[in-house]
Formats: structure tokens, C-alpha cells, sequence
């Protein structure tokens, strides 16, 4: 198995599993550090992480096909989430979803996350991001706005287009 | 009049206000902490009462309930705990807010964390719990950061870590960050989560958290507005804590409002004191409706309550002050907004989130949007649920898309009615819901659209035969 993880990824690793009575439990907070340093989870990484939680493959793999956040696939350099749920529905958000899309040359209506061919953006709708009293609301990678017009859609996109 | 009361919310919107320990100290933060733990045992007729139980009684005598859903009492949730199991007992903060319309928990994690860490600390004490956990929904990243900074800096001053206060109790809090699940905002799908498994909900009885919860030990889930009232509990006692809000709904409570209202937001009111209509017409709080604009229905506490009609009235049955019980009627928008009344009105007050339409809206989309996140969130345990969220959202996308018929509206009740009350957790009822009440109460929407649909097709395939 020829996959590794930098030494300083590997001692935040060490510390996050100590923060639980049974290894498995860091599983997510683990799969979470993996993704921020390599952008997604290979199945390499899965193994590499089932090995060093004492775990069978399948048990990370289950976590990483149920949970929405984990990524099998490189989801592009800045993921662009737009909350869908209703009270950014009323706000705009499907108006918002359009523009994004429109702008990076990405299918609207297709479902599922978009991905731009040069990788630097993915597009998808997320469920209630909890912000619904400023809503349209949407996530750039870690990073989160609120009350976005198309102007500012076009501004945020700009920051994240080097 | 009626206003905003602001306990939890006190500081976190003055300016200056930072959410750094410093700030808090300044404020007058962690002294609640200091005085519970000077607290020493006391006799009370030959009984020695420990100061863990002296909280508990204290918690238990202000009425808190919950305020992540269910309203359940706070001070009878820890009651339950096994005590005498011998393993050690877990306190898991359900910071996983993710019910569409609720947007307050974050405000507290951003704007006041130290308040969570202090009403952990004193719940945790209070339990005699050693390690606990924040669960944190996987889209609040920086919410995250912020707690781990805090959790830091209280270790730092000695509020956390071994021997708090100069006491023996020792105590550690870690942030656990989920990855953007609905489901693990269900106590036991938490739990699940919390060991690195998938989130299903554990079937109920025999895995009841208070007895068999985190590694099968006794665990006790607590929202973070919860845990903040347990600090503002001990600091201003059972007694003042239980004078506001009204009888049986005791406190203050942050109400999110969003939707058609001119200023959507946070407003933390006095349990009871303010009403629906209040909340959303008066000018303290959503400023109404914009210009021109009729209210069409009102969704009372997150999307999974049930709606209601503009207009609509009700009769309920309460007891007045004497322990008589009087008939009521009441309209809608003199519901006040509590636990209780809107329970009695056919709906519940929830994770506290209104979600205003107006006449611009479309049921049938609005509808629509909320069952397509169900389909989506379900996390597929149980059949009915699995089955039938999708099947609601596939009929309603046909009837989006100009395709409805007249039955569709008792198609959507059979499937509604075959998901709740037949599954492991609340999930089932969360998505039937909305279904049966919009179903119900906009029948007349359901129907029109189906009768036109059906017409309009009819007279296309018409045509298309006699061409």
C-alpha cells in the first residue's frame, strides 16, 4: 500500500482519536482531516484510515457513501453549496443556483454536484444550512455568505477564481 | 407591548461584545461556575443533599424544557439517568441544527460560546460526568473552530481539565463535527454517528440514552440553547428563572422567523408572552408581511410541524388559574407562542421556527421543496420512511411539472398515513407531517391543480387522435 499521510497530518490524527474512549469513534473526525488535506477520499485513504482505527474497509466505506459532506471523488477546488431547502426557496436560491451555474458554464438542472472541466468549481445544492432568516445563503467551501444577489454571487466567485 | 427578552441572547448582539474568554470574564462569565462549585453538601431533614443534586432539583423546579424539539422537561431527562450502572454516564450538546427554518443555535456558538461551555460544565457537574462531547453539524466549520478555541481557553483559566475550580472533578469536552446528515440530530442517530457508524436510530425501547446510550451507558442529550438556560438557571435561580414565560412553559425561548416577513430573524421572547400574530405583524419583530401581501399559512416550529391556514380557528381546553378547565376559542394569530397551546392547536412549537407564506407562494411547491429534503434525508433504516419520502417527492415533482391528477391528494395521505407511527424514530412522522397537514388543510390547491392538469391533458390527446 504505497498511500501516506504528511507527518503533520499524521500527529493531528493521533490526537484526534485519543479524544475518544474507542478508536471507531474518531472515524468521522478522521475521515474530515483526510478530506481537508487530499480534497476527497480515495479508497486508498479509506483503507489507510480503516487500518489505523483497527477497522475492516467497509466500515469507512459505509461512512463515506452515507454522509453528504464526504467526497469519493475530487468535487473540484471550491465547492459552491447553495441551501435549497424552502425558506431560502422563498428568498431565491434556485434563482442564485441558475446565475452560478450559468456563469461557470455548468447544466442547472442536472442533479447532483456539477463540476467545472477544469476543475476548479463544483456546483450543488445543500440542505438547510441554518441560516434561513438571510436567506439566499450558500457555502464556499468552509467559507459562508448570506443575502446573495447575483452581483454578489459574481464577487464571492471572483475571490475563489485564481 | 410585547418584546424581545433577552437571556441567552443578553450580551450577543452589543456591540463590543467579542466571543473570546476575556470578553465573557468581563461580563461576569464563569461566575455562575464559581458559585455552584463553592457549593458544599447540606443537611435537610437528616438527609445530606450533595450540591450535584442541589442542581438537579434547582433545574428540574424552573420547568426548562428542551428546546431542540420534543420541549420535554429537562430537569425529568436527567432524572431518568441510570445512576447506578456503574459505567461512567456521557453528556452529549446537540449542536446539529439543521431543521429547515432554525437558525439560532448558531448564533450562540458564534456570538456566545463560553455561555455553552459554562452551562456544559455546570450539566456535566451536576451528572457527575467526566467526558462529553459537542456534536456539531459538518456545514458550521467555523462554529467549530470557535468552540475549540473556547474549550481551550476555559482549560486554560481551569474552568475544564482536571480538578475544576480547585475541587477534585475533573472534566473533558471535544467537538465532534458530523458531515451534513439530518438524521444525526435524532439523539439516538447521534449516538450512532458519535461511535463512527452510521447515524440509524436505535429502537426505543430498550435504547432509551438515559440507560443505554454512548457505548451503551447512560447519556443525556442536550440542546445548546438547554445547556445555556442550565447556566441561566443557577445564576438567577429556579424561582426568577420560573417567573418568566407562563405556567408550564417556563423561561425565554429564541424564536427564528423566516420567510415572507419584511425583517426575518432571531427574537428571544418570553415563553407564552408573545403571539404568532405578534411575532409576525408587529413591529419588535417581523414588521409583517410586504406590501400588499396576504398571509396564506403559517408553518409554527420548523418544517416538520404542522401547518397552518391563515384563518383558522380553534377551540382548546385549559385550566384557568383555579384548576378549572375553561373552553377557548382562539385564531390563529392569537396562538401564543408556546410549548402547550400550539400542541393543543394540532401543531407544536418544535425546534422554534416560524415559516411565514404568503399569497405569492405555491403549496404545492412549497410542499414540494420540503418533502424533496426528507426524500433526501432519510436515512433509509426503516421502509415506510424510505420508501414512501420518496414516493411523496417523485408525486409531487409530477404535479410540479404540470402533471398532476385528481387523486394525487389521497394518494399522498395513504403514503403519509402507511409512514407514521411504523418507524424507529420521529423521522417518520417528521416527513408524513407536513404531507397530511398541507394535504388536509389546502386540499382545494391539491385538487384544482390535479382536475386542470388532467383537463388540459385530456383535451391534448384528444386533439392528437383526431388529427
Amino acid at each position: 500500500m504505497s498511500f501516506g499521510v504528511p507527518k503533520k497530518l499524521e500527529r493531528e490524527i493521533n490526537r484526534l482519536v485519543k479524544n475518544y474512549p474507542e478508536k471507531r469513534s474518531a472515524a468521522l473526525m478522521v475521515l474530515h482531516a483526510l478530506q481537508e488535506e487530499f480534497g476527497h477520499i480515495s479508497l486508498e485513504a479509506e483503507q489507510w484510515a480503516a487500518a489505523r482505527l483497527n477497522l475492516q474497509p467497509i466500515n469507512i466505506h459505509e461512512l463515506v457513501t452515507f454522509y453528504p459532506m464526504l467526497r469519493e471523488h475530487d468535487p473540484g477546488k471550491t465547492v459552491v453549496r447553495v441551501c435549497r431547502t424552502l425558506s431560502c426557496a422563498l428568498a431565491g436560491s434556485a434563482r442564485l443556483h441558475r446565475h452560478i451555474c450559468q456563469r461557470l458554464g455548468l447544466e442547472a438542472d442536472a442533479p447532483g454536484l456539477q463540476r467545472t472541466k477544469d476543475g476548479r468549481f463544483g456546483v450543488e445544492y445543500a440542505e438547510c444550512l441554518a441560516s434561513c432568516g438571510t436567506g439566499p445563503v450558500m457555502m464556499c467551501n468552509d467559507d459562508f455568505y448570506e443575502n446573495i444577489s447575483n452581483d454578489g454571487a459574481d464577487e464571492i466567485l471572483e475571490k475563489y477564481d485564481e | 407591548m410585547p418584546k424581545e427578552h433577552r437571556l441567552v441572547l443578553k450580551h450577543a448582539d452589543e456591540a463590543g461584545y467579542t466571543n473570546d474568554i476575556k470578553c465573557y470574564l468581563k461580563y461576569g462569565g464563569y461566575k455562575t461556575l464559581k458559585k455552584v462549585f463553592r457549593l458544599k453538601p447540606k443537611k435537610a431533614g437528616g438527609v445530606v443533599v450533595t450540591p450535584q443534586e442541589t442542581i438537579r432539583s434547582e433545574v428540574l423546579a424552573s420547568g426548562l424544557r428542551g428546546r431542540g424539539g420534543a420541549g420535554f422537561s429537562c430537569g425529568l431527562k436527567w432524572n431518568f439517568v441510570n445512576r447506578k450502572s456503574g459505567k461512567p454516564i456521557y453528556l452529549i450538546c446537540n449542536a446539529d441544527e439543521s431543521e429547515p427554518g432554525t437558525f439560532k443555535d448558531r448564533q450562540i456558538i458564534h456570538k456566545d460560546p463560553h455561555q455553552l461551555i459554562e452551562g456544559m460544565i455546570l450539566s456535566c457537574y451536576a451528572n457527575d460526568v467526566k467526558l462529553a462531547y459537542i456534536y456539531i453539524r459538518g456545514e458550521f466549520p467555523e462554529g467549530a473552530r470557535i468552540l475549540n478555541r473556547a474549550i481551550d481557553e476555559a482549560k486554560g483559566k481551569g474552568f475544564l481539565g482536571r480538578g475544576i475550580c480547585g475541587t477534585r472533578y475533573d472534566l473533558e469536552i471535544h467537538v465532534h463535527r458530523g458531515a451534513g446528515a439530518y438524521i444525526c440530530g435524532e439523539e439516538t442517530g447521534l449516538i450512532e454517528s458519535l461511535e463512527g457508524k452510521r447515524p440509524y436510530p436505535r429502537i426505543k425501547p430498550p435504547y432509551f440514552p438515559a440507560a443505554l446510550g454512548l457505548y451503551m451507558c447512560p447519556t443525556i442529550v442536550n440542546n445548546v440553547e438547554t445547556l445555556c438556560n442550565v447556566r441561566n438557571v443557577m445564576e438567577i435561580g429556579a424561582d426568577a428563572y420560573a417567573a418568566l414565560g407562563t405556567a408550564g412553559n417556563t423561561g425565554t425561548r429564541i424564536v427564528s422567523l423566516s420567510g415572507n416577513v419584511k425583517r426575518p430573524g432571531y427574537y428571544e421572547i418570553e415563553v407564552g408572552k408573545a403571539t404568532l400574530g405578534e411575532l409576525i405583524f408587529h413591529k419588535n419583530f417581523g414588521q409583517g408581511l410586504r406590501d400588499g401581501r396576504k398571509l396564506r399559512a403559517i408553518i409554527p416550529g420548523g418544517s416538520s410541524s404542522k401547518v397552518f391556514r391563515a384563518g383558522e380557528k380553534f377551540d382548546i381546553k385549559s385550566k384557568d388559574k383555579w384548576g378549572e378547565v375553561v373552553e377557548q376559542k382562539l385564531d390563529l394569530l392569537d396562538i401564543p407562542y408556546d410549548f402547550d397551546t400550539l400542541m393543543k392547536c394540532g401543531s407544536m412549537s418544535g425546534s422554534s421556527a416560524i415559516i411565514v407564506l404568503d399569497d405569492s407562494v405555491d403549496i404545492v411547491e412549497s410542499l414540494g421543496n420540503l418533502s424533496d429534503f426528507y426524500a433526501h434525508e432519510s436515512c433509509g433504516q426503516c421502509t415506510p420512511c424510505r420508501e414512501g419520502s420518496l414516493w411523496m417527492a417523485k408525486a409531487l415533482k409530477r404535479m410540479r411539472s404540470g402533471q398532476a391528477r385528481k387523486g394525487d391528494a389521497d394518494y399522498l395521505e395513504h403514503i403519509a398515513h402507511n409512514i407514521q407511527g411504523r418507524t424507529i424514530c420521529a423521522f417518520g412522522e417528521a416527513c408524513a407531517w407536513p404531507v397530511l397537514s398541507f394535504v388536509d388543510k389546502f386540499r382545494d390547491d391539491f385538487e384544482k391543480r390535479g382536475a386542470e392538469d388532467e383537463a388540459r391533458l385530456a383535451k391534448r390527446d384528444g386533439e392528437a387522435t383526431t388529427k
